[in-house]
């Protein structure tokens, strides 16, 4: 446990002195009110005594003194507690999608996309209760408790030995226990939580074929199912906190009443003076203040390491595609691109996706990739980008095999219109530049025109600046798989891997789209991956992919 | 921010006996806290003239039990409370996504799945506190100062004048602070919606951003948004805090001012020792119930803001007319009609059907080409009924098809969409979304029809592997021939094929063209296509232009 305490303070970057700040306002609050309660309590009893009023202007001033710094206290204390809590999520996040990135895609593929969602969300947003209410009420509690214990013993020990019992009861044992009980339901609600999030996540996404095949009804069920789980377990959660509180209370007034006990009696045998009664009976009554949060910290410190733990999980995922700790320098353009005889599998206990492949792009060469679905075309865009290595064979850039350079450079050879690339929702215009940020309008128009698109984004009252929607699904399928095509055309890398561009598209329309990319890109080298004729004419070359036996 | 949200409120009505169940128990308590201050101060006070533990035995037993009354009773709010709360959030969360199957299977409303996730998970979270204390919280806010009040009016009449001197100014501080927190609470939650909308779609598109050497640059932008949602909610926290304080300094100064008075009165015997200590005793929990009032107000200030959008999405009323509720002929024998159908979606201006007029009769196959764009998609999600026609109508054996009932209507169709969702699941349970009482037999004859069988053969696992969202990727290719198999299997009398040979290769897609043509006899197909071997089969072809169709003979398209 410590040690996932000390891993997620790593991550979460805390300052020591800020967080000791913030206790000891945290303990000052706490002092001040027992001050208030404590003093009042005196000044009533001695002036219970008939004095001179003069003689009371000490526990006046320092009623008036509590009275006002217990709030400024407060007020300081939440404020630091704060500002350490949100600072510490600063990097959180940033540090969670660092280390997500280089795991996508082929590493991602097990995780569920609402799952990463409640990670990067909901659970990274818990971290910040690990100091605010998981660290520092522990912390202020056994300073302040100390403090009020000392202060009960000088006036009479034996309410000071009653009074430490009570807060060790009230403060270590009863939150313990109650945890004990709740242990497993922290970890549970956050799976839950993760569970409950991807089932939307999906029901969402594919809502238009649920509803058409008419299983909404079931998907509700589903999702009913899960949402229950959730209820069940903040119910039980529920059930245990009010068992913590509730025995919290019952050991606070047991010691209340035990300390009067001995107060009445210490007094009655002649060994307390008997203004100091109320005293003490009052400091005893506001010192549980400071174990009050105690039950809460040890949940929220489960909780929050449950959270931990999802987010720890991420972040320990060893990339298995890493730069080369001495890179060579990025390849020269033209490149000459070859795979020698590659195997390549997704999994250790999957089918190779691709066998014995060879393939050779020389620069300017137009290469046509045919092979029925699933033979391994796109498997051969991911071995070009490196997202995957080969198990057999290598794949060269200038006869250098990719794993020598750094993953950088070998992408900024290759601009790929992916067959399953991704729109986000943003406009065309983004959409775009996210291949060449610092293209200007000019010349998306050119790709959008080269990718036979350009005429239809003019024709939209907001044109480049048109929103495509979540995954692009405001657009047509075609125009889809052209804004796809000019963002890949957008680029200047050598080289040009084109995914089924037009399996979407009419057949005039692709002949003439497939014809104009060629010329377009004058010079670059292309890999057309396709199952249509179009394009099988212009090429230099035509290799087929068998289908694994 | 309202301190009563009545729409909130409303959503409580079903717990309402649990919620007063709980001000009921939290009353009780509140008694109890009553019965406490007077029993100590007079244990004090007996104790101060000096009593023995013998006298001051039987009051002592008392104190005890009243701390054993209301630990129970804590223990009971606290359940109930929360228990009211699951019930009132999981029904919210429900709605939100019935609403989005039911009504906007094409979310055209603009709400994306990133964010009806956030607001459906964290943002209903935030409403827990809302629901289980804040609203039991009111009713004591008013109870118990009024209780506490008739108690040291009973006692003292000038304590009680002092603390009424102080009460008045804490529901204004409240007032004010609280309406001030509303607008940032709202601009923390657009972040935090903002948060969760870009990361899932970063997230979805990180392959792609990967490829163009993007992928680091996003770090900035998701810190850049976090960093936004800290600001924001250091911004609420500074104001929440404040108003905390004054609170707070409102009760520490009343508790003060009673000792500092009671004190001197004591001495000038104006006051007797235990009145004095009860009234002592008896302050704080004057403002106690309102601190934690406030409290609860900030601690489900973030679920509250969430909550109007949420209420939004779920209580939206929709343009459509009352229940439709007739039930649609059978597209066995009855005709299907678009006459003069106009369509547009809300998110652009223009019209993508002007006036569309097609007939699809029984047994029959009519291919729909036409250029990208031209609404062949759109076609096919009116005749779903994903959408309504803007303008003209859609009949079915002459009903309008928006009086019949959706499901019902959807029962007839199968339908293979241009871009399909292959969800998490076995590959056979995938298939069996078309049917779901399909035999394991005719879930394996579909994926044969669909030249699918082979390659799932191939898997290690079968019909049995998991695939979908975190499960096993297939090729492009390969999903199409699941969601074909789909299609097969669920055997129903108006078929929908939009592209089912887009991505497949020559010889899987004479697969699929070969049991297009076996399906066809005896149903009426929407045949959605660009190619020849599939557009040959069909019995009429349609050419879909400027938003109108127009009769084609095969040589013109191909
Ligand atoms: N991430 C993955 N993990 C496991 N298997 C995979 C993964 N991606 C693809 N496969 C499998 O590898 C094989 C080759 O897939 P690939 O996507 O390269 O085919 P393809 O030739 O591009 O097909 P299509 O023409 O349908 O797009 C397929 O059987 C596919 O199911
Ligand atoms: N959800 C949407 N919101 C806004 N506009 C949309 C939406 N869906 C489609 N459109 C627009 O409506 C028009 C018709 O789209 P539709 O998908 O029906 O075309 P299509 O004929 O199927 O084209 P393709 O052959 O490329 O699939 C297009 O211009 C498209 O951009
Ligand atoms: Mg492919
Ligand atoms: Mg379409």
């Amino acid at each position: 446990m410590t040690a996932t305490i000390r891993r997620l303070m790593l991550i979460t970057d805390v300052r020591r002195t800020r967080l000791a700040l913030a206790a000891l306002l945290g303990v000052l609050t706490i002092l001040f009110g027992v001050g208030l309660m404590a003093t009042a309590g005196f000044l009533i009893s001695r002036a219970a005594e008939h004095p001179a009023v003069l003689s009371l202007s000490a526990a006046i001033v320092g009623v008036r003194f509590f009275g006002l710094a217990r709030p400024l206290a407060r007020y300081l204390e939440r404020l630091a507690s704060h500002d350490v809590a949100l600072r510490s999520l600063g990097r959180a996040r940033a540090q969670v999608y660092e280390a997500v990135e280089p795991l996508a895609p082929v590493q991602l593929e097990d995780t569920r996309r609402g799952d990463l969602l409640s990670r990067f969300v909901g659970d990274v947003d818990s971290l910040q209760n690990l100091y605010l209410r998981g660290l520092e009420p522990p912390l202020v509690a056994l300073i302040a408790g100390a403090a009020s214990v000392a202060l009960a013993a000088i006036f009479l020990p034996a309410a000071g030995v009653v009074l430490a019992a009570g807060l060790f009861l009230g403060g270590i044992v009863v939150p313990l226990a109650a945890a004990s009980v709740s242990r497993r339901t922290s970890v549970r609600y956050a799976e839950a939580r993760g569970a409950l999030t991807s089932e939307l996540v999906e029901t969402l996404a594919g809502s238009a074929e649920l509803a058409a095949f008419g299983l909404e009804r079931d998907r509700l069920r589903t999702m009913r199912r899960a949402d229950s789980t959730l209820v069940r377990i903040s119910r039980r959660a529920a059930f245990a906190d009010g068992l913590g509180d509730a025995l919290r209370l019952l050991v606070t007034g047991v010691t209340v009443v035990v300390v009067l006990a001995v107060s009445v009696q210490a007094h009655a045998e002649g060994r307390l003076d008997r203004v100091l009664i109320a005293l003490l009976g009052l400091l005893a009554l506001a010192a549980f203040e400071a174990v009050q949060p105690l039950s809460e910290a040890v949940r929220e410190l489960q909780a929050t390491l449950a959270a931990g733990r999802r987010i720890l999980d991420l972040t320990d995922r060893v990339p298995r595609i890493v730069d080369p700790v001495e890179p060579l320098a990025a390849p020269q353009s033209p490149v000459t691109i070859e795979l020698e005889d590659v195997r390549a599998r997704y999994g250790p206990g999957e089918r190779p996706a691709l066998d014995g492949f060879s393939l050779r792009l020389d620069p300017g060469r137009r290469v046509v990739l045919l092979g029925p679905s699933g033979a391994g075309k796109t498997t051969v865009v991911k071995l070009l980008l490196r997202f995957l290595d080969p198990e057999r064979g290598r794949v060269t850039f200038d006869g250098q095999d990719l794993r020598c350079y750094r993953q950088e450079d070998v992408r900024s050879m290759i601009a790929v219109a992916g067959q399953d690339a991704h729109l986000f929702s943003a406009s065309i215009r983004d959409n775009l530049k996210l291949a060449r940020p610092e293209a200007n309008d000019e010349e998306l128009a050119r790709a959008l025109g080269a990718a036979r698109i350009l005429s239809w984004v003019q024709s939209l009252p907001d044109g480049l600046d048109t929103l495509v929607g979540e995954e692009g699904r405001e657009l047509s399928g075609g125009q889809r798989q052209r804004i796809v095509l000019a963002r890949a055309l957008l680029t200047d890398a050598p080289v040009l891997v084109l995914d089924e561009p037009t399996a979407h598209l009419d057949p005039p329309t692709a002949k003439k789209l497939v014809a104009d990319v060629f010329s377009a890109a004058r010079g670059r080298t292309i890999l057309l991956i396709t199952h249509r004729p179009e394009g099988v004419d212009l090429a230099d070359e035509v290799v087929v992919l068998r289908e694994r036996a | 921010m309202r301190l009563l949200d009545q729409a909130l409120v409303r959503r409580a009505a079903p717990v309402r006996s649990l919620l007063v169940l709980d001000a009921i128990l939290g009353a009780a308590s509140a008694g109890l806290v009553l019965v406490q201050a007077v029993l100590i101060a007079r244990i004090v006070a007996l104790g101060f003239s000096g009593a023995s533990l013998d006298d001051v035995a039987f009051d002592l037993v008392l104190l005890a039990l009243a701390f054993a009354g209301r630990s129970v009773l804590t223990w009971g709010f606290e359940v109930a409370g929360r228990r009211a709360a699951s019930t009132v959030l999981s029904e919210l969360r429900l709605e939100l996504v019935e609403r989005r199957l039911r009504s906007q299977p094409l979310a055209t409303d603009g709400a994306e799945t990133g964010e009806i996730a956030a607001t459906a998970v964290q943002g209903v979270e935030g409403l827990e506190a809302y629901f289980a204390r804040y609203l039991p919280q009111v009713v004591l806010a008013v109870i118990v100062p009024v209780a506490v009040l008739g108690l040291v009016v009973a006692i003292d009449p000038i304590s009680a004048a002092l603390m009424l001197i102080t009460l008045p100014l804490v529901p204004v501080f409240m007032w004010l602070i609280g309406r001030y927190t509303e607008e940032r609470t709202r601009e923390r939650w657009l972040a935090l919606r903002l948060l969760s909308t870009h990361f899932l779609d970063v997230v979805r598109g990180l392959p792609t951003l990967r490829a163009f050497n993007r992928g680091r640059q996003q770090a900035a932008a998701l810190d850049e948004i976090g960093e936004r949602y800290r600001r924001t909610t250091i911004g609420t926290l500074r104001v929440a805090f404040l108003s905390g304080a004054v609170l707070e300094l409102a009760a520490t100064l009343g508790v003060a001012l009673v000792a500092v008075t009671a004190g001197v009165r004591l001495v000038e015997g104006g006051l007797g020792f235990q009145a004095g200590l009860t009234v002592l005793v008896l302050a704080p929990e004057l403002y106690l119930p309102m601190r934690q009032l406030a409290a609860q107000f900030h601690a489900s200030a973030d679920g509250v803001a969430v909550a109007e959008r949420m209420l939004e999405l779920v209580d939206e009323e929709l343009p459509s007319r009352p229940e439709p509720n007739l039930i649609a002929p059978s597209a066995m024998s009855a005709t299907v009609r678009f006459e003069a159908v106009s369509f547009a979606y809300p998110s652009r201006p223009g019209l993508v059907l002007d006036g569309l007029d097609l007939e699809l009769y029984p047994d029959e196959t009519v291919a729909l080409v036409g250029p990208s764009g031209s609404g062949k998609t759109t076609v096919g999600s009116l005749l779903l009924r994903f959408i309504d026609p803007v303008g003209g109508r859609i009949s079915v054996g002459g009903l309008d098809l928006a009086d019949c009932r959706a499901d019902f209507w959807r029962e007839q169709i199968a339908w293979v969409p241009q871009r399909p969702t292959i969800f998490r699941g076995t590959i056979a349970d995938n298939i069996r979304l078309g049917d779901r009482g399909a035999t394991e037999r005719s879930v394996r004859d579909a994926a044969v029809l669909a030249g699918a069988d082979r390659f799932v053969q191939a898997l290690p696992l079968g019909y049995e592997t998991l695939v979908g969202d975190g499960g096993r990727p297939l090729s492009a290719g390969e999903s199409r021939r699941i969601a074909l198999a789909r299609a097969f299997v669920r055997d129903a009398p108006l078929v929908i094929l939009d592209e089912p040979t887009a991505d497949l290769d020559r010889t899987s897609a004479a697969v699929v063209a070969e049991s297009v043509e076996r399906l066809r006899a005896g149903r009426m197909v929407l045949l959605i296509a660009h190619r020849p071997e599939l557009v040959e089969h069909a019995d009429r072809i349609v050419i879909l232009a400027d938003g109108k169709g127009r009769a084609a003979i095969t040589d013109e398209v191909l």
